[in-house]
């Protein structure tokens, strides 16, 4: 009597599991629940698996490059933060180098601008610059599609993602976005202190942070770290003359600013600055508390009561220091969702 | 050039007839209507490579380059009603070197033009539109030979114009070349240089078109290259062998905005 329903019980739970299984197999974009909206357009590029699988498959790709031998990866390296750590400036093609330090490509879906002088204005559009770019990729678009057109797997995975097997700039641009905007750190221990998930700030840290809140994060902002405006932050003029965001808008009231980095993952990311000329936090600690440069256009927050720079003494440095190892996130570098496939 | 005139003349007045005979144009039906955009330095054909031609500061030059996109384009009829083409299928890129690509193809109602009026260049709204938007001459994958599409600076390149001159300093690739690239939609998250023109021509003084189903009206544009070094502000190749995204290409594309005039109609 007993036996049936708990047969039918049983034959629903499985159902049930298969389902869900189903159903949550892949986990899509999700907004952190502490992080704003992103400013992406989701709407016109929902996250599919196998858009998220192309654009991950594409990131990697070599083709992507004149000769075929650099690709998205070589200069964005998950176990560096997605940077090229080690290398003050990026090294592309030919071993041409490049004029700046290689950005993290993290919580993109959240930057209304792209690049150091915020040229890119929809990440969609981002990877184009690294392709044509005669010290990076120096390949031209057309190139490219035409390469994965006749590549033996690609037709296939355009149509698996797409419905057809037709590869244009846009679903390839498109693709790659979804691997990009996939990329959220948000797991760091800073994370879990603020979602009160159990771990606490040491002293240091906690006495960091407070430093921090006070000095630091007019700019870079939280939960991000970042404010994404352009500014001068008194490294002084490096060498090639970057005028940074002056490129983009021909306003003298931008010469020499740069996008405000975030600070995620910065124990993976060095150099520091848009020119890595600092190898350490501790150089960029001491660097803000003592070397500040009074160059054109020098951001207001460095300059407060007449003094330049920012009132930090080597105790408050290093206590600064120990906080922003909190912002590490171990599991964004080591994630094999992210890695090569 | 004469004979040909005279065949336009001709073909003008054989249309004249025909119309006298038609009913009046069924503003509710579209017809075809193209656009040609014949481009000439001062006086001459545009040749390119061989041809060479010298601006007001007696510098001499070659054009081995010439490519521009025009759009959003707008007719209004002898009765004052303004018909604007749909964006979709208002976007146009010229090259001066592929004969099939010397003219825009239009749809409009039927009716007669007396003034036609055009965007050189993309408009800011579309140079932000979402990729999908951007197909055809708009994919920034533009073709292989030069790239109309600027990638560290997201937006397209107008204007290109690129030749030989003495007048040039000698560049790394071993040749005298100028290079004209002139963009600038009036930037996205800060405002910065416009270059996009609007162009305005009268139609009734060359040849008013009349748009009829069965037959294809042809507004025949002179487009005097010429204009771009000696239009408002004469420009020295010596002194501006390069003009990109600067703010010196406000007067190129100033200068450009005049190259355009409207020569006579076929219809």
């Amino acid at each position: 009597m007993l036996r049936k329903p708990i047969g039918v019980v049983l034959i629903l739970l499985l159902l049930g599991a298969c389902s869900k299984e189903v159903i949550s197999h892949f986990a899509t974009f999700e907004k952190p629940a502490d992080f704003p909206e992103p400013v992406y357009h989701f709407a016109s590029n929902e996250i599919t698996e196998e858009k998220f699988e192309l654009g991950r498959k594409l990131f990697y790709e070599p083709r992507l490059s004149r000769d075929n031998t650099i690709s998205c990866a070589s200069c964005h390296i998950q176990s560096s933060g997605f940077t090229q750590h080690g290398h003050d400036v990026s090294h592309g093609i030919d071993d041409r180098l490049g004029s700046r330090n290689s950005p993290p490509v993290m919580n993109l879906a959240w930057s209304p601008t792209y690049f150091w002088d915020g040229g890119v204005f929809d990440l969609d559009l981002q990877p184009i610059a690294p392709i044509l770019n005669v010290v990076e990729m120096d390949e031209k678009l057309e190139n490219v599609l035409n390469k994965l057109r006749a590549h033996p797997d690609y037709p296939g995975l355009f149509k698996k993602a797409f419905g057809t097997d037709e590869i244009s700039s846009d679903r390839f641009l498109k693709a790659l976005s979804q691997y990009m905007l996939m990329l959220v750190s948000d797991q760091s221990k800073y994370d879990s202190v603020m979602r009160k998930q159990g771990p606490s700030f040491t002293d240091d840290e906690a006495a960091g942070y407070t430093l921090f809140i006070q000095n630091c994060s007019s700019c870079h902002k939280e939960p991000l770290f970042t404010d994404y405006s352009f500014r001068n932050n008194g490294i002084g003029i490096g060498a090639n003359n970057d005028k940074g965001r002056y490129l983009v808008t021909l306003n003298e009231l931008d010469l020499y600013k740069f996008k405000v980095p975030s600070l995620r993952n910065l124990s993976y990311t060095s150099p520091y600055m848009h020119d890595g000329r600092f190898i350490s936090l501790e150089a960029v600690l001491e660097q803000y508390a003592l070397h500040v440069q009074a160059t054109p256009n020098l951001d207001n927050a460095l300059q407060q009561n007449g003094k330049l720079g920012i009132s930090l003494n080597s105790t408050e440095q290093k206590q600064i220091i120990s906080f922003l190892k909190t912002l590490n996130d171990k599991n964004f570098i080591t994630n094999k969702r992210f890695a090569e496939p | 050039m004469k004979k040909y005139f005279l065949l336009c003349l001709a073909i003008a007045s054989l249309t004249a007839c025909q119309k006298d005979d038609a009913p009046t144009p069924d503003s509710n039906v579209k017809a075809a209507l193209s656009v040609e955009f014949d481009n000439i330095v001062g006086g001459q054909n545009l040749v390119l490579n061989t041809g060479t031609y010298t601006n007001s500061f007696a510098e001499s030059y070659s054009v081995s380059e010439l490519r521009y996109y025009v759009s959003n384009f707008k007719l209004t009829n002898t009765s004052g009603v303004t018909y604007t083409v749909p964006q979709d299928s208002s976007y146009f890129l010229i090259v001066e070197s592929d004969e099939t690509k010397h003219e825009a193809e239009l749809l409009v109602p039927q009716g007669d033009y007396s003034s036609i009026s055009f965007t050189v260049g993309v408009d800011s709204l579309r140079s932000t539109m979402d990729l999908s938007k951007r197909t055809g001459v708009l994919d920034p994958a533009g073709d292989m030979e030069t790239s109309m599409y600027w990638g560290w600076n997201s937006g397209y390149i107008f204007f290109k114009m690129e030749g030989i001159s003495a007048a040039a300093p000698l560049d790394n690739s071993g040749q005298h070349k100028f290079r004209y690239h002139i963009g600038g939609f009036g930037g996205y998250s800060a405002p910065t240089i416009n270059n996009i023109k609007t162009v305005t021509l009268d139609l009734t003084a060359g040849g008013v078109p009349k748009v009829r189903t069965g037959r294809e009206a042809n507004i025949h544009l002179m487009v005097d290259v010429a204009k771009v070094l000696d239009g408002n502000t004469p420009v020295s190749i010596a002194a501006h062998p390069s003009v990109m995204f600067s703010d010196f290409s406000v007067t190129i594309a100033n200068n450009y905005s005049s190259m355009f005039r409207h020569d006579h109609t076929e219809n």
